[in-house]
């Protein structure tokens, strides 16, 4: 059994990072349950605790005497920002040193098909959710006890109450916006693999642009149906919590866009590696699998504008 | 206990042994096998809890009345608890994470994993979701006190405005770790085995193992994601001013969480029995001296049951007010997957079938696991028709025949597995009456808490209550002796490992101890392996030669190359 290694796998020496990814996921949980429903009561007596321990939603609702209650899921957050960024400077480091072998390459591009996978999977809930309510309101109308009284608000879909978002306004600028990324993104994996540096940096560094565009448009519809619903007391249009409309719209389309910042932080590393030299025409699969990855957040969205938004309304 | 060949074989150390030190090795660990063990460790250490709590669940039905539990909602807390902890931290980590962590790479012919590091993460999500549960023991849940009551179904509005308290939310984050632990755990073993199989093993040439870890790897990356969304779904539905989705007075749909929930949870049942389908293939061909039945239609009717195993889930939903045609469906594809069951059953009886039959420790628990599975499975037959379980929903029946597949089933197939490869993985043998004892009193012991169930579900007595009327006192008293055994049982499964550990130096065994029968690859290296396996991969040949050579013609061509 001794000897040399004659086999081209990966046997990697013992490594923190995945413990220290365990400790955070336990102080990030704890910050989540922290922030969404609080461990101690906002009573005014033990002010430590309360900044530390009460419900972090309050502060962020602007509740009286509010205040924290969000400290430990940012704690929780940055280690595992941290936690991320030491673990994949490894990755990195090791690919630098040429440990990556062509069967190990071979190995990433089914762990990051399989990723994709679950990412799909994890979409396919949320639509799920969607068509249901879209597609069977009037059966839902008919038999359920607490809406008997009214029924015809529930029998059509949107409900009657909701001015949906017009989908020929910002929502087509945002799809323009991601199809566009899609091709830069093109270019620029294009142009690192025809050796041209510079390229490929303008490529992936107008993509991670657009991509805070998209962002930045999409905060702009989110805030511009919050007002308007505060304008209107609620009536029109709609919020995360005015129905289940709402539910869905802002659910699905908010885990899109989270999707849309992780994909974007993915792509500016790489950018990143590129400026520091990082990255050959033959060897960049990091840089791969973002556009892979960048390429499934677009094909979602392409749905979501589809049925969410175009669709059913 | 039958002769173990090469007992006194000298435990050579070579320079491939060299490991780590103490938390480098343990806590950073890259290495499959250490963190096997680890998942080994932890299994039990969840089973020991996940027991308990079902102990004191059995104590507390053993005569009417309500006598050891200080309220219902605590005893609700033990439900949901036993299930969550039996379900996501005993069976899963000990099958998928310790078994397949150990075994698979050795089987495939590989040094490792795929991604050694993503290994140790999945690994130590585990505590972390863990003490997240436990955490929710002891903080508020619903009005009535601590903890969550809901079920492990977590059914809306239970688990909504039901609970409002923080320990749902613990319950929460914990699921979504252990969730996330399975994914980056399935995304692993598909790697693994589609890039890492040894010159010459096809997929076609795969031990039924590492098929059935294939295919419950897939189920857990398909699966777990939707749980993830549903979960995410209850979360923001708790908050006060937040989403509407399970809230009908806000056009939600509270049956949309049973969709969701079963469409992970149906997969869930065979990611948790498929791995001991595995285990149970490779322990009745090693002890019938013959190569399994019907190798293929093995491998394809586990692939035929997970596919079949999306698209049934709403047999679990027969009362919520489905269409008749809807039902229809599920019936009918919930019995469909009984047809690639029964091969797999009448394989494992023809693979006996005319073979050399050795009824060692593992054999015995394998033999149990099919009788018992059966015992299960014919229930199963019976609760997929929708008029049926229209009656039998919610009720014991429902009990007994879970844990005749689960806590009979999955779990034969753990102390099976445990039994199997003791030796392999820890270098030395078990006392063979004591492990016998072992399995006679929990052979006996399950059987006599789950079998009477039958009988109280079929007079209709409901599950998560815990108190009943006087009628059914008989059989409950009697599946509370049954509790005991399986107690005495468990202490003599320690009696077992103690035993075994004090031995240790009297009993090492060989690279096969177990003879003739045992050809996968992890009987050609030594017990215990060395910490990295395979420097120079086995090579497996066209024809059906026997692996031992290979290896044995691999390590003879390395030596010669660098003589
Ligand atoms: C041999 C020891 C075991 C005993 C004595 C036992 C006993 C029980 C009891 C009394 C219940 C409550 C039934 C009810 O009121 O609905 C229960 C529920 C349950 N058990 Fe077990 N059990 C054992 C092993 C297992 C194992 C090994 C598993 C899984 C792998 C398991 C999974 C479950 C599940 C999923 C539930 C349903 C929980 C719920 O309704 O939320 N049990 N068990
Ligand atoms: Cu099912």
């Amino acid at each position: 059994m001794a000897g040399a290694v004659e086999h081209d796998y990966h046997i990697l020496p013992p490594s923190p990072w995945p413990f220290f990814a365990g400790i955070a996921a336990l102080v990030w949980g704890l910050g989540m349950v922290v922030f969404f429903t609080g461990l101690v009561p906002r009573s005014g007596d033990g002010a430590m605790m309360e900044f530390f321990f009460a419900r972090g939603l309050d502060t962020i609702q602007g509740r009286d005497g509010s205040g924290g209650g969000w400290i430990i899921l940012l704690i929780g957050t940055l280690m595992a920002a941290y936690v991320m960024y030491g673990w994949w400077r490894d990755v990195a480091a090791e690919s630098a040193r040429g440990e990556h072998t062509p069967v190990i390459d071979l190995g990433l591009r089914y762990g990051m098909i399989m990723f994709i996978m679950q990412e799909a999977m994890f979409f396919v809930g949320w639509f799920w959710m969607f068509f249901e309510l879209g597609l069977f309101h009037k059966f839902r109308a008919g038999w359920n006890p607490d809406i008997l009284e009214n029924p015809e608000s529930y029998a059509s879909w949107p409900p009657p109450s909701i001015e949906t978002v017009d989908p020929w306004h910002l929502p087509l600028m945002n799809t323009l916006i991601l199809l566009l990324s899609g091709t830069t993104v093109t270019w620029g994996h294009h142009a690192l693999v025809h050796g041209d540096r510079k390229g490929a940096k303008w490529g992936i560094g107008l993509t991670v642009a657009l991509g805070v565009l998209f962002l930045a448009v999409m905060a702009y519809e989110y805030t511009h149906l919050f007002h308007y619903r505060l304008e209107d007391g609620m009536n029109g249009t709609f919020w995360l919590s005015t129905n289940v409309y709402g539910s869905a719209f802002f659910m699905a389309t908010g885990f899109h866009g989270l999707h849309v910042l992780i994909g974007a932080i993915f792509l500016f590393a790489m950018w990143a590696r590129l400026m520091n030299g990082g990255m050959s025409p033959e060897k960049h699969f990091g840089l791969e699998a973002a556009a892979w990855y960048w390429h499934f957040v677009d094909v979602v969205w392409l749905f979501l504008f589809a049925f969410i938004y175009v669709a059913f309304v | 206990m039958v002769a173990i060949p090469g007992a006194d074989i000298p435990v050579v150390h070579t320079p491939a042994d060299d490991k780590p030190g103490f938390w480098a090795r343990w806590f950073y660990s890259t290495n499959h096998k250490d963190i096997g063990i680890l998942y080994l460790i932890f299994g039990i250490f969840s089973g020991l809890l996940g027991g308990f709590l079902s102990f004191m669940m059995r104590m507390e039905l053993a005569t009417p009345g309500i006598d050891v539990f200080s309220s219902e909602h605590t005893y609700l807390v033990f439900v949901t608890m036993h299930g969550l902890i039996m379900i996501f931290f005993m069976v899963m980590p000990a099958l998928i994470g310790g078994f397949g962590n150990y075994f698979l790479p050795i089987m495939i012919g590989a040094p490792d994993m795929a991604f050694p590091r993503m290994n140790n993460l999945s690994f130590w999500l585990l505590p972390v979701a863990l003490i997240c549960l436990l955490i929710s023991f002891f903080v508020p849940g619903a009005a009535e006190g601590n903890g969550f009551g809901g079920a492990w179904v977590m059914y809306p509005p239970l688990s909504t405005t039901g609970s409002p308290g923080p320990a749902f939310d613990f319950i929460i984050i914990g699921l979504l770790a252990a969730g996330f632990s399975s994914i980056f755990g399935a995304i692993n073993f598909i790697t693994t085995i589609l890039n890492m199989r040894a010159p010459g093993m096809t997929m076609h040439k795969m031990p039924l193992f590492a098929w059935a870890m294939l295919v419950t790897a897939f189920l857990l990356l398909l699966a777990l994601p939707v749980l993830a969304a549903a979960l995410f779904m209850l979360l923001t539905d708790r908050i006060e001013g937040g989403t509407a989705f399970f809230d009908p007075a806000r056009g939600g749909d509270p049956q949309m969480f049973q969709h969701l929930f079963w469409f992970f949870g149906h997969p869930e049942v065979y990611i948790m029995i498929l791995p001991a389908f595995g285990i149970v293939s490779h322990i009745v061909s090693t002890f019938s001296k013959k190569p399994i039945f019907g190798y293929l239609g093995m491998a394809y009717a586990m692939v035929a049951i997970g596919v079949v195993g999306f698209v049934v889930w709403a047999h679990h939903m027969y009362t919520v007010g489905m269409d008749v045609n809807v039902k229809a469906y599920f019936v009918l594809a919930t019995l469909v997957i009984a047809v690639p069951t029964g091969v797999k059953v009448f394989s494992w009886l023809a693979t006996m079938w005319g073979g050399s039959i050795r009824f060692t420790v593992p054999m015995l628990w394998a033999i149990g696991f099919i009788i018992l599975f059966v015992v299960g499975g014919v229930t199963g037959v019976m609760l997929a028709n929708a008029g049926v379980t229209t009656y039998l929903h919610d009720t014991y029946y429902v009990v007994a025949h879970f844990h005749y597949v689960l806590s009979m089933g999955a779990v034969f197939g753990i102390f099976a597995g445990w039994y199997y490869w003791y030796g392999k993985m820890f270098g030395h043998h078990y006392n063979g009456f004591l492990a016998r004892l072992h399995f006679w009193l929990f052979f006996i012991g399950v059987n006599v808490i789950f079998f009477p169930q039958h009988f109280l579900g079929l007079n209709s007595m409901p599950r998560r209550y815990i108190d009943y009327p006087v009628e059914f006192e008989f059989w409950n008293m009697v599946s509370s002796w049954g509790a005991w055994i399986t107690l005495a049982s468990v202490a003599v499964f320690f009696v077992v490992l103690i035993e075994a550990f004090l031995m240790r130096n009297k009993r090492r065994v060989g690279n096969n101890y177990w003879g003739e029968g045992a050809t996968t690859l992890e009987w050609t290296i030594s017990s215990p392996p060395p910490y990295h396996q395979f420097s120079v991969l086995p090579r497996i040949d066209a024809g059906d030669s026997d692996p031992h050579e290979e290896v044995d013609e691999a390590y003879a061509r390395r030596e010669g190359d660098s003589a």
